[in-house]
């Protein structure tokens, strides 16, 4: 399979990931309890430490309510009738691709993932997520004699239980906010990478989140630690089938950049978004924060958000060793009825930090995209900047664009620039370009491009290209 | 080539009728200058004939190479060869001259049956073309028309035009904002592009531009009419008389129906 071609079907043409998969699960209650917790735990054979993480946090979470403070209304998940576990049978530990529930793999081949190495897009090891379970990791060995260790969080914590221990958690704590408190407590699985010291990761790393099971909620957890000197380019791309009923997504990502040491983080998310009527899709709730806790260390977030039916989510960095750099750059796209509250925190502590925002929201249809986001310059942040800049864009009448900054700043050295726009896909630019021959479909999907073209730049190389095209496909139709 | 019959229009929604029945024949090889005062319908006559959204065709016909149009897609009317030089070109930020121009050339070619042309050989294909309007290689690498001059998007819209040689060019006031020289430069293109396969409609408010490209047939256009037609010297006689002149003909022809 070509890279293209793979890439071509990850992220699809209209939504053809709404297949589901026939697999046989594993009897699991629903609701959520103590012993609910305790038997997730129990499932995935975990150490006491790690049990106790976890009740911790669901104590926490019960006593914590449930946010409404942002742009977006939904009805709220039914945590009592949600299965917060939920694993195919029979597969506990896979030694081989072999080994892998058929009906499994013939997902990932459908989706251009095949976890087949042979067939993999040269230069890229993906750990693959099917509903609450990692179920492979690719090129484990060929990481391996570079130091890299990529595998799931749950062998993590039976193989590296000292590195998961120190730094689970250690970016967002287990009370940081009603979600993350309620995913560290149930957090099924995800993925584990750890750079060691003066090494740069041979090739990128990714990890493909499937949502199979109806009833289910995914909780995925993702810990990435960089030490010294090291350098790490990280994608995940994400797809569900399509269903009448909302399905919760509340995943935890935690980074960790020791002294000059580089992560880079992208994400590609195609979540079902629901249909016209806003009838199904995913809610996507999710925390994610980077901490560059060494020396000119740095952390950038590139985002391309495409799918769900509410997307709550801020990818964030804690700027907190001298020199340190924070990133985020991000394209939002909402249609029919979709909404998106997004955005980014960055929190300036060390000296001479610096940081950069560049946000792009595009709305169409019924959907209202909303950037929020907060840069603070804390009292001993000497000589922090940041710059940030907010641009929407419109597609029709229907749909809305806000942006809502914070802006803190303790140090009178900081130096903080905000630009926003807001613009309107014309009449006008269309016809210009339906003029020169192009259809009306291309022609928004070439404006939206360029209006996007600073961020998309950002993303790794071999995704480039297919993001373009999902933009196009995405608002196709949008106009008229 | 083209031909319109009795073309009436308004913009869409608002009932206002700006078109009131113009009649124009444009055989191929020929060069027309529709002139006349703001607001006599000339820019609206070569939207609607492009097919823009904001008019809707409420009598009359638009016939090109025999066939009525009036229900193909701006971008269809494009494939069939009509090209508009835009009076204001549309910025596309972020969108380089080459990345839209390559578009729009395969997709005509496509339309056409004609071969696609892959990024290195259309670079050496518009290179060619930057020579016609003097223009700057830098030129394609930048933005379509963001942060041109007034001088700059004109000569681009005339780049666009050697780029894909349609068959049918509405120049819509191609002329205004042009200082001398590049008046020149740009007539010169317009001049070396056109042959005996195509047309040329050259709307304008001044006689000057007609200096530098000489037309076959000059028409004048008041009240969403054609008014008057004529040679070349009738631009001269405009020049002179001043469209005044010609209201108060359009007032006798008006009353006199």
């Amino acid at each position: 399979m070509s890279e293209t071609k793979a890439l071509e079907s990850m992220i699809g043409e209209e939504y053809k990931y709404g297949f589901t998969t026939d697999v046989e699960y594993e009897d699991f209650p629903k609701g959520i309890n103590e012993d609910v917790v305790r038997l997730i735990s129990e499932k995935k054979n975990e150490p006491e430490w790690m049990t106790e993480f976890r009740l911790k946090a669901y104590r926490a979470w019960t006593e914590m309510e449930e946010p409404s403070w942002f742009n977006a209304t939904y009805e709220k998940p039914k945590f009592d009738t949600l299965q917060f576990y939920s694993a195919p049978k029979n597969k506990p530990k896979l030694n081989s691709l072999d080994e892998v529930d058929p009906n499994i793999r013939e997902t990932y081949e459908k989706l251009g993932i095949p976890l087949d190495e042979q067939k993999m897009l040269a230069g890229v090891a993906v750990d693959a997520v099917f509903d609450s379970v990692s179920i492979f990791t690719t090129f484990k060995e060929k990481l391996a004699e570079a130091g890299v260790i990529f595998c799931s969080i749950s062998e993590a914590v039976q193989d590296y239980p000292e590195l998961v221990k120190k730094y689970m958690g250690s970016v967002v704590p287990v009370r940081d906010n009603f979600y993350a408190a309620l995913n560290s407590a149930v957090f099924s699985d995800g993925s584990f990478c750890y750079v060691p010291k003066d090494t740069i990761c041979p090739m990128e790393l990714s990890t493909y989140f499937r949502i199979n099971n109806m009833n289910s909620g995914q909780f995925e957890r993702t810990l990435i630690i960089a030490e010294e000197n090291s350098h790490v380019s990280y994608l995940e791309g994400c797809t569900a089938p399509m269903f009448d009923e909302h399905q919760l997504h509340a995943a935890v990502v935690e980074l960790v950049a020791l002294d000059n040491a580089e992560i880079k983080y992208s994400t590609i998310q195609n979540w079902y978004s629901g249909d016209e009527e806003g009838r199904g899709g995913i809610y996507n709730f999710v925390t994610k924060r980077g901490a560059c806790r060494g020396k000119n260390s740095k952390i950038s977030w590139t985002q391309l958000e495409t799918g769900s039916a509410v997307t709550l989510k801020y990818p964030s960095v804690i700027l907190q060793g001298d020199n340190s750099v924070g990133e985020f750059f991000s394209v939002a796209v909402t249609n029919k009825r979709q909404q998106a509250d997004t955005g980014t925190k960055m929190i300036h502590i060390g000296k001479n930090t610096k940081s950069t925002i560049i946000s792009k929201g595009i709305s169409a249809g019924r959907s209202d995209n909303s950037y929020r986001g907060q840069v603070k310059i804390s009292k001993k942040a000497d000589n922090a900047r940041n710059y940030s800049q907010c641009d929407s864009m419109l597609i029709g009448q229907t749909c809305g664009a806000h942006t809502f900054p914070y802006i803190e700043s303790a140090n009178p050295t900081g130096k903080i620039e905000h630009e926003a726009t807001t613009s309107r896909v014309g009449e006008d630019q269309i016809f210009y370009l339906q003029q020169r021959g192009i259809s009306e479909d291309d022609a928004i999907s070439l404006i939206v491009n360029g209006f996007c073209k600073e961020v998309l730049k950002e993303l790794p190389m071999e995704f480039a290209v297919e993001a373009n095209k999902l933009l196009g496909i995405k608002l196709e139709g949008s106009v008229g | 080539m083209l031909e319109l019959k009795n073309l009436h229009a308004e913009v869409e929604g608002e009932g206002i009728e700006i078109l009131k029945g113009v009649n124009l024949k444009v055989n191929k090889g020929e060069i027309h200058a529709i002139m006349g005062p703001n607001g006599s319908g000339k820019s609206t006559l070569a939207k609607v004939i492009a097919g823009h959204p904001e008019y809707e065709v409420t009598g009359g016909d638009i016939i090109y190479k025999g066939e009525s149009i009036l229900e193909m897609d701006p971008d269809e009317r494009a494939h069939a060869g009509v090209f508009l030089a835009f009076q204001y070109p549309v910025e596309v930020p972020g969108v380089t001259n080459t990345t839209l121009l390559r578009e729009s050339y395969n997709t005509i070619a496509a339309s056409r049956g004609r071969e696609e042309l892959d990024p290195l050989e259309f670079d050496d294909y518009i290179r060619e073309k930057l020579d016609l309007v003097e223009m700057n290689p830098d030129f394609l690498e930048r933005s379509v028309n963001t942060g041109f001059s007034g001088g700059e998007k004109k000569r681009n819209e005339i780049f666009q035009m050697a780029v894909l040689q349609p068959t049918l060019s509405l120049l819509d006031e191609t002329d205004s904002g042009l200082d001398i020289d590049a008046l020149r430069i740009v007539s010169e293109g317009i001049n070396k592009l056109h042959g005996e396969e195509d047309a040329v409609v050259l709307i304008t408010h001044y006689q000057r531009l007609l200096n530098y490209i000489v037309p076959d047939y000059v028409h004048v256009m008041l009240g969403g009419r054609i008014v008057k037609s004529g040679g070349k010297e009738l631009a001269f006689e405009l020049e002179e008389k001043g469209y005044d002149w010609l209201e108060s003909l359009a007032k006798v022809n008006g009353e006199a129906k």
